[in-house]
């Protein structure tokens, strides 16, 4: 007889391979994690140590303003870049959100004469490999002296968020019936209230899937961060590169806790917003 | 003057006349139905009444006001959508409150207004879901309530009850009849359904092409198409409208008219002045006919090669020499499939048609 699986339940044998692969994804990650609770002694021996005595040294290294290496004291200001990465990439994606949004709306609702062909353009901004604008966008940086400046980096960062913006948020827009808008003008809805109260409330799943990638996208960004933050307005990935070298090699263990560190604000949002992301991801593929 | 009056309205995109002068009168306490096929322009007339498509030519009158220029909301009406389009974000309540924001009414008399209507749709436990969280006939009643809690000038339903089951459908129906009539506005329904606009229309506007093809109540509409395509569009099953030639002179002593018809000449009892010789088309609707026992100078003969029961009734299909007939009859009386048999066009129930499609009068 044939014994039928219950819809849903995977049944142990297949859990076990989710497990498997599961894990064999989620090495890299989980020995960098590993690694943030070892002393430096534990991380470089080899083999390498599975059971160890866990320490929180290096997450103390990451904040302490005075790293004793051979007494000589060096300043880690990772504080101050954890603040640059969350501001910078925060600001930056809200900013693109507030504008690609308007814009979606307008391109979704009132299009152009030629609307495709302004889409495509916008997409186009994002055709280039981001090295090739480096030298002019670097220059340009230079001549207004947005070089190092907070306001630069956002700009940059909101320019790079903004084409994915309104691409992303145009599909969701263009989803919406516009039956309901037309009833609300039909109520006497003003234009600013029908898309405040009426379109945005709609698009919110969109709007959180929009922000998580924009966010992922920003928050790993290192090439022009390395070029165009000063050392007062540098980012995490730009701070952790430099932490590799100095008079005793990488300190394997810093580096580690840095970058579980790191994943903590993405994982974070990528968790809370998780229900919006995935009605986000899947909008739109079922028939209302 | 009535309440909505339309002049040589008129909607072109590009080059494709989707509403082609079109002239309309409802009056006030009336339910007007725009009845026609897909992509017939009835819903394109509807959104340029209610502001939300631009008239490319015509006038549009609400009240004696011209209000082509005007917003959809200075307009004054309501206007009930196919897919209710209501407001997924809001509550019932605040999706029934909505139309009244705009108009400054005070909290206390918006509540009031919510409770009554709530009250009139039993919606009243249903008032704190959201839209998603509601039945489709819950739905379609909040769509409804958020019309009428404006008091406007006039009604506008987009095939308002298209997305209902049949027998919630039949219910609404009743409910939307009573409604219109206590309101007592000038309302425009625009339906593909000719049951719904048979029962809730008072007059009915049928529209082919971007055309309005016949204007007249209920009864005149079925009772005398105005042209071939109002005889064919209306009733179910479908008007036969038979292809024939009055090949002799009318001499007036054989009791009607002899036509030419599937091949066979046959005196229809109707007066007829029409030239010798001319097309015409003999519109007779599958329940005008009786069945003949013997074939007779009045009867077209034919072969049933298809029989389908629909009840009470039996629909019956005749091959003939050149169409296909259909004929209902009782099922009690229903001869069997490949059987010859003779049907009789009842006298009175017979529809000419001239070469133009036009009515003949009779």
């Amino acid at each position: 007889m044939i014994k039928r699986r219950e819809i849903g339940k995977a049944g142990l044998g297949r859990s076990a391979i989710m497990v498997v692969i599961s894990f064999i994804y989620f090495f890299p990650v989980l020995w960098i994690i590993l690694t943030a609770f070892k002393s430096h002694t534990d991380a470089l021996a080899i083999p390498p140590k599975f059971l160890f005595t866990p320490t929180l040294n290096n997450f103390v290294a990451v904040f302490s303003r005075a790293y004793q290496s051979g007494g000589e004291a060096i300043d880690t200001k990772f504080d101050l870049f954890f603040f640059n990465s969350i501001f910078i990439a925060g600001t930056s994606v809200l900013i693109a959100l507030i504008i690609g949004t308007l814009a979606a709306y307008a391109f979704s609702r009132w299009p152009l004469k030629g609307n495709d062909t302004y889409m495509f353009i916008i997409l186009t901004t994002r055709m280039l490999p981001p090295i090739i604008v480096i030298i002019p966008i670097f220059l340009m940086f230079r001549v207004t002296g947005l070089a190092g400046s907070y306001v630069g980096i956002i700009l940059l960062y909101t320019a790079f968020n903004l084409p994915f913006t309104i691409w992303m948020m145009k599909s969701f827009f263009d989803e919406l019936p516009t039956e309901v808008e037309d009833a609300a003008r039909m109520d006497g809805s003003s234009e600013t209230k029908l898309f405040f109260k009426i379109c945005l409330p709609q698009v919110k799943a969109g709007i959180a899937a929009t922000a998580v990638f924009g966010i992922i996208l920003t928050w790993n960004e290192y090439l022009f961060a390395l070029l165009l933050t000063g050392i007062d307005t540098r980012t995490v990935p730009v701070a952790m590169a430099s932490t590799i070298g100095g008079d005793i090699g990488v300190r394997w263990g810093l580096l580690a806790a840095i970058e579980t560190l790191f994943l903590i604000p993405v994982v974070l949002v990528t968790f809370l917003l998780q229900n919006q992301l995935l009605r986000g991801v899947t909008f739109g593929t079922i028939k209302r | 003057m009535a309440d909505i009056e339309l002049r040589n309205l008129t909607k072109r995109y590009g080059a494709l006349t989707a509403v082609d002068s079109v002239d309309l009168d409802v009056e006030a306490g009336e339910v007007m139905c725009l009845l026609g096929p897909s992509g017939c322009g009835k819903t394109t007339t509807l959104r340029m009444i209610g502001g939300l498509e631009w008239a490319n030519e015509g006038d549009i009158f609400i009240s004696g006001k011209r209000v082509n220029n005007l917003k959809p909301a200075q307009r004054n009406i309501a206007m009930v959508f196919q897919f209710y389009a209501l407001y997924p974000s809001l509550t019932v309540a605040d999706n029934l409150a909505f139309p009244l924001h705009a108009e400054n009414v005070d909290k206390a008399e918006i509540d009031r207004r919510v409770q009554r209507i709530a009250k009139i749709l039993e919606l009243d436990h249903a008032l704190g879901r959201i839209p998603g969280r509601l039945s489709e006939g819950e739905k379609q009643r909040v769509a409804v309530g958020r019309a009428i809690i404006r008091n406007p000038q006039c009604f506008l339903f987009d095939e308002p009850l298209s997305r209902l089951d049949i027998a919630l459908r039949q219910e609404m129906r009743g409910q939307i009849k009573m409604l219109l009539s206590d309101l007592n506005k000038a309302s425009v329904i625009v339906t593909h359904d000719q049951i719904e606009a048979l029962t809730i229309g008072d007059r009915i506007a049928v529209m082919n092409d971007g055309l309005i093809e016949q204007v007249a109540t209920p009864h005149d509409i079925f009772a005398s198409p105005a042209n071939i395509f109002v005889a064919g569009f209306i009733g179910t099953p479908q008007m036969n409208l038979i292809a024939g030639r009055n090949v002799k002179p009318n001499s007036g002593d054989e009791g009607g008219v002899e036509l030419q018809l599937c091949q066979q000449d046959v005196i229809l009892p109707v007066e007829l002045a029409a030239s010798y010789n001319a097309n015409i088309t003999v519109g007779v609707r599958p329940r005008s006919f009786d069945l003949a026992s013997e074939s007779a100078v009045d009867t077209i003969s034919g072969m049933i090669d298809l029989i389908e029961p629909m009840g009470a009734e039996t629909l019956l299909h005749l091959t003939t020499e050149d169409e296909e007939l259909r004929v209902v009859t009782d099922h009690r009386v229903a001869p069997p499939l490949g059987a010859q048999i003779h049907v009789r066009p009842r006298p009175g129930q017979i529809h000419l048609f001239d070469e133009r499609g036009m009515r003949i009068q009779i």
